[in-house]
């Protein structure tokens, strides 16, 4: 085997690999804090080892027998520290969570635990990268640009929390699953979103590695929960999201909307994917999450051929479902976008005008507001509304857009 | 492991006859599902008096230590097996005294 082949294998078993391997040495040692550095040392093993031994026929096993070495060789030596940890072990329950098979069941206690909701929401989003995604501390800094100090603080923080207030290491009961999932299912996706709007000024305005990322956790959870709708519902949402990705940023580097794009650079292999897992959850016949709902209005947004083609009434009508389940000012807001092209941008706009006492920070409220009422032919109220985005904006990307946009429109008039 | 719950109150008030009955029935419950240590009401904290006598000579102060809109009002000792567990008993907690809650495991 090539040098360059045992490296791709080594990535490859690193992606498949590392959730399990600290699942395993969680279960075993009962800490979380050996567990994460005993894999981290078995796959700097392996870098040094396969390129000369060659790859291990089951990798996986190799790394897990490896890191369990490791973890042994780092208690031997710092017993007393050992001890001491002994008392706050994570809290193990042995009961069996019945669905789910015994490897699965591990990647889940972890997965869980990771995202308890006594734990700060940015926490979660890093402890999470870090124990399943197996993303290293430098790069989770890198990705929510602050420092790698407060980042490495924030996981240390975390993984002490997890031992002193004694978070359990479990899958939760079935009362409580639905909630807990939908807590996950929170984190993956704020990992998708500042990929796919990253919010810093000079990061680059869709960073694909985090999207990604967040694609491929989720694609891990609905392994491990295959008949969980919602789970399937933000797959085929990141997915049919990501399939634009392409078409969204000009040559220039402006953010192009959907109006604007060019569908023929759509990525087809995941629309594909995304229409098929809608239409299985279609098919199951089982009242739909906001996470399907949001899948189903992608879904019919990548089967048009264009904006007029975009069927309307159903995209409207899936707002109005998803209202019922969240009557928030933000879902009202991308009704209202929708139904300016059902009703006109009149109807929209007096719906959007509606949520300004709520939404008159967020910026996404002001540019719906600029085009409308650039479509209506009011330059003047249109151009004080694109100011306001502009200064409300984080993503560069965005901003170059809308400043295009806001300077063609007809010249200020004399007032 | 203990945990303890700390009723926080942010502007609530005296306690009412309402609440009073409320977190009856939840000592009661704590009791009987064996999670009970230890639990007290602290009302305001205007009669406190803070003592420091790490200098040459004692020094007290009338007042809490802590001037704040939001004080220790009561609080309740737990033994739960783990974090889930105090959690949920500190929701219905909340729930029968009206106030909102801070769980801290002891050391």
């Amino acid at each position: 085997m090539t040098a360059a082949r045992v490296q791709d294998e080594i990535t490859r078993t690193h992606r498949e690999q590392w959730a399990r391997v600290v699942a395993a040495l969680t279960r075993r040692f009962g800490d979380l804090d050996i567990a994460e550095e005993a894999a981290a040392e078995a796959f700097v093993a392996a870098v040094e080892r396969w390129p000369v031994d060659g790859v291990p026929p089951n990798p996986g096993a190799w790394l897990t027998t490896t890191a369990t070495r490791k973890a042994i060789d780092r208690i031997r030596r710092e017993n007393k520290r050992y001890d001491k940890h002994k008392e706050a072990h994570v809290v193990y329950d042995n009961d069996p969570s019945e669905p789910f098979g015994a490897v699965d069941d591990e990647v889940l206690r972890l997965i869980f635990t990771c995202c308890h909701p006594a734990l700060a929401m940015q926490t979660r989003v890093a402890l999470t990268l870090r124990m399943v995604g197996g993303l290293t501390v430098p790069e989770i800094a890198r990705a929510f640009l602050v420092s790698e100090t407060t980042m490495g603080r924030r996981v240390t923080r975390a993984k002490d929390k997890i031992r002193v207030a004694r978070i359990p290491y479990r899958v939760p009961a079935t009362k409580d699953l639905p909630a807990r999932v939908s807590g996950v299912l929170a984190v993956l996706y704020l990992v998708f979103n500042e990929g796919y709007l990253a919010s810093g000024p000079d990061t680059d305005p869709v960073r694909l590695d985090l999207t990604a990322e967040a694609i491929r956790l989720t694609r891990l959870l609905r392994e491990l929960l295959p008949q969980d709708g919602e789970v399937a519902g933000l797959l085929a949402l990141m997915l049919l999201t990501e399939a634009r990705s392409r078409a969204r940023v000009s040559a220039s580097g402006e953010l192009i909307a959907l109006d604007e794009q060019d569908r023929k650079a759509w990525d087809s292999a995941q629309i594909a994917e995304g229409h098929r897992l809608v239409r299985e959850r279609l098919l199951a016949g089982v009242a739909p999450g906001r996470y399907q709902i949001l899948a189903a209005i992608n879904a019919v947004h990548t089967s048009a051929r264009d904006m007029r083609d975009t069927d309307w009434s159903q995209v409207v009508a899936l707002y109005d479902q998803l209202t019922r389940l969240d009557p928030s000012p933000i879902v009202a807001l991308n009704r209202a976008i929708a139904l300016a092209e059902l009703d006109g941008p009149e109807v929209a706009l007096a719906a959007v005008d509606r949520l300004g006492e709520t939404l008159t920070g967020y910026h996404a409220f002001h540019v719906t507001r600029a085009e409308l009422l650039r479509r209506l032919g009011r330059s003047d109220r249109s151009r004080a509304a694109y100011d306001r985005a502009i200064e409300l904006a984080g993503n560069s990307a965005e901003i170059a857009a809308l400043s295009r946009r806001r300077d063609q429109l007809a010249p200020p008039s004399d007032r | 492991m203990q945990y303890l719950i700390s009723v926080i109150d942010d502007g609530t008030g005296p306690e009412t006859a309402t609440e009073d009955a409320a977190i009856d029935v939840f000592n009661d419950r704590l009791k009987a599902e064996g999670y009970w240590v230890f639990a007290g009401g602290l009302g305001t904290p205007d009669p406190a008096t803070v003592v420091d006598n790490r200098g040459a000579e004692v020094v007290v102060t009338d007042g809490p230590f802590l001037e704040s809109k939001e004080y220790l009002v009561g609080f309740w000792i737990i033994q739960a097996p783990d974090l889930d567990v105090a959690l949920e008993l500190a929701a219905e907690g909340s729930k029968a005294c009206n106030r909102k809650i801070e769980v801290r495991p002891f050391l």
